[in-house]
């Protein structure tokens, strides 16, 4: 990757902009990463030469768009290698993704009384649409919690499971840490007491190789703008023979079979949950960052960012006041940290200042900064295309902002 | 000194800075300078919605018919941003307070700062700034 970058970075144009006369130091891939070209090109081309409604036109336009649209749902089977493409469900993110399944599981799965779990670390998004269901069917939400390092306390998941549990719903990667759960241990463990096990993927996909079969989860979510690829899609992983006992989500077009006004029959996987015209152009590109992410090949680009990640906590060690949040061995490219006296928003306002973004605030993971008692965290997220001296121009841009706030 | 006067001097003061962390430096001091919020009045319900940092603003009526602002955050830049809007509109008329422009901002080159979706809360310190001055007139 080192020997490659500087032909790897003229493949991201946003990152030769000047921000605030500086140039760009991208550091919050967490929270979206940049486009290669070819992604850019993607949805470029796909209006100007293959635009049309998919599934539904004999033209040859039609059919084009098509063959693309479900290619890339192929292309994504090979990349979690799931055993058969009817088993990806595409979704506008991680978010619906999740969202989608805590809906279809309340009707008729979870029922009043049952407990749904979660863990302490999760985002939002995992908690909320849980919460929702809880608050309509009358189910109840336990928490798995974390240890100081950020790491989830396994030996509290006896206790929490009872035969009243009927999903544990859990990131395999903490947006605000970095930390890369046990999610086999934790499959393994849902298994055994019958539990539908749901995971959160979006900070693990373009880290981590995710194999579905190998993993045994029930279901896998994530998203492509987090991999590459454009906002407005994502992923649901789901093992075939749940997806066919599940309900329907939303209705309308393309996820029926038959339609009368007395009865409607629905369509086969995955088209079942998938009512209505989809984001057929990012689908297209988000096929082109898969494309683009192989190439380059996952375990490289984990080993990369993990040479930028231990290169950049050993220099943020040194400074004074300093407290990472999260710190287990075990982590994605993720820095979060505190300055003793000092609030993250102060430190993001400087940072970009000089032409650095980083992500501060809670990182919607509220409960976890309740759980370390700060205000939030300033967060600095590496990607394939950053560099050792991008590193070096924060860890001095962030001492000059230190010197100021002091 | 009226809100004109004030802003006037404010734009004087950062004019000499050319640089960037000057500017920034001043802002800084300003939030160090700002005096003491009163304790009773730093509750949740005086906090302003729309900020990463908390902000806290309390506004009451002197014998005069001022309206008198006091505020404090845990962030100090933010505290700055609030300190220097305290400056400018405290101890005036809630109407002038409801009509004064906030174009100064521009010309000490905060402007960047204030946009609805920066995390700061210029924004949402202005708006309930203004929203206290039309809250003390509606009163009277």
């Amino acid at each position: 990757m080192k020997d490659r970058i500087l032909q790897i970075r003229k493949d991201f144009p946003i990152l030769q902009q000047h921000v605030n006369g500086n140039p760009l130091v991208y550091f919050d891939n967490a929270a979206t990463t940049q486009k290669p070209l070819e992604v850019i090109d993607a949805i470029s081309n796909y209006y100007t030469t293959q635009n049309a409604n998919v599934h539904r036109g004999n033209h040859s336009l039609s059919q084009l768009a098509t063959t693309y649209y479900e290619n890339v749902r192929e292309k994504v089977r090979v990349f979690v290698n799931a055993k058969s493409s009817t088993e990806i469900v595409f979704t506008r993110g991680t978010t619906e993704a999740i969202n989608l399944l805590s809906k279809i599981l309340a009707k008729g799965t979870i029922k009043k009384g049952d407990e749904i779990l979660v863990t302490e670390m999760e985002h939002h998004s995992n908690i909320v649409p849980w919460q929702m269901v809880c608050e309509e069917i009358g189910a109840i939400l336990k928490v798995l919690p974390i240890n100081t390092k950020g790491e989830l306390e396994l030996n509290k998941l006896d206790e929490l499971i009872t035969n009243k549990t009927r999903v544990f719903s859990f990131a395999h990667v903490s947006n605000a840490m970095g930390t890369i759960n046990p999610i086999k241990e934790l499959v393994a463990t849902t298994k055994s007491h019958g539990i539908i096990s749901i995971i959160d993927g979006a900070q693990a996909a373009s880290h981590i190789p995710v194999d579905v079969q190998d993993i045994g989860c029930d279901f896998y979510c994530f998203s492509g703008h987090k991999i590459y690829g454009p906002t407005g899609i994502g992923v649901i992983y789901g093992k075939e023979e749940l997806l066919n006992q599940l309900p329907p989500y939303h209705g309308g077009g393309e996820m029926i079979d038959k339609v009368t006004f007395e009865k409607t029959t629905y369509n086969v996987l995955p088209f079942k949950f998938e009512a209505g015209t989809p984001n057929i152009a990012d689908t297209i590109a988000f096929g082109a960052a898969l494309d683009y992410v192989n190439e380059l090949g996952i375990e490289k680009i984990a080993a990369y960012e993990h040479e930028l990640l231990t290169y950049a906590t050993g220099k943020l060690m040194q400074l004074e006041g300093m407290q990472i949040i999260g710190t287990t061995n075990n982590k994605t490219s993720v820095l979060s940290f505190v300055i003793a006296g000092i609030h993250p928003t102060d430190i993001g306002i400087l940072l970009d200042k000089m032409g650095i973004a980083v992500r501060t605030g809670q990182h919607c993971a509220q409960p976890l900064m309740d759980k370390f008692k700060i205000p939030g965290t300033v967060r600095a997220s590496f990607a394939f295309y950053n560099t050792f001296e991008e590193i070096d121009i924060f860890i001095d841009a962030l001492q000059k902002s230190m010197r100021m706030l002091k | 000194m009226t809100i004109e006067e004030i802003k006037d001097q404010v734009i004087e003061e950062f004019a000499i800075f050319e640089d960037w962390m000057d500017r920034y430096d001043h802002l800084i001091e300003q939030g160090k300078e700002l005096a003491p919020m009163d304790i009773k009045y730093k509750t949740d319900a005086n906090l302003i919605k729309g900020c990463q940092s908390q902000v806290w603003l309390y506004a009451s009526l002197d014998d005069k018919g001022n309206l008198m602002f006091q505020a404090d955050s845990d962030a100090i830049i933010t505290k700055g941003l609030i300190a220097l809007l305290v400056r400018v509109f405290s101890g005036h008329k809630p109407s002038e307070i409801e009509l004064a422009s906030i174009n100064f901002l521009d010309q000490i080159g905060l402007k960047e700062q204030l946009s609805p979706t920066r995390s700061n809360g210029l924004y949402s310190m202005i708006k309930q700034m203004k929203l206290y001055a039309i809250a003390f007139q509606a009163k009277k």
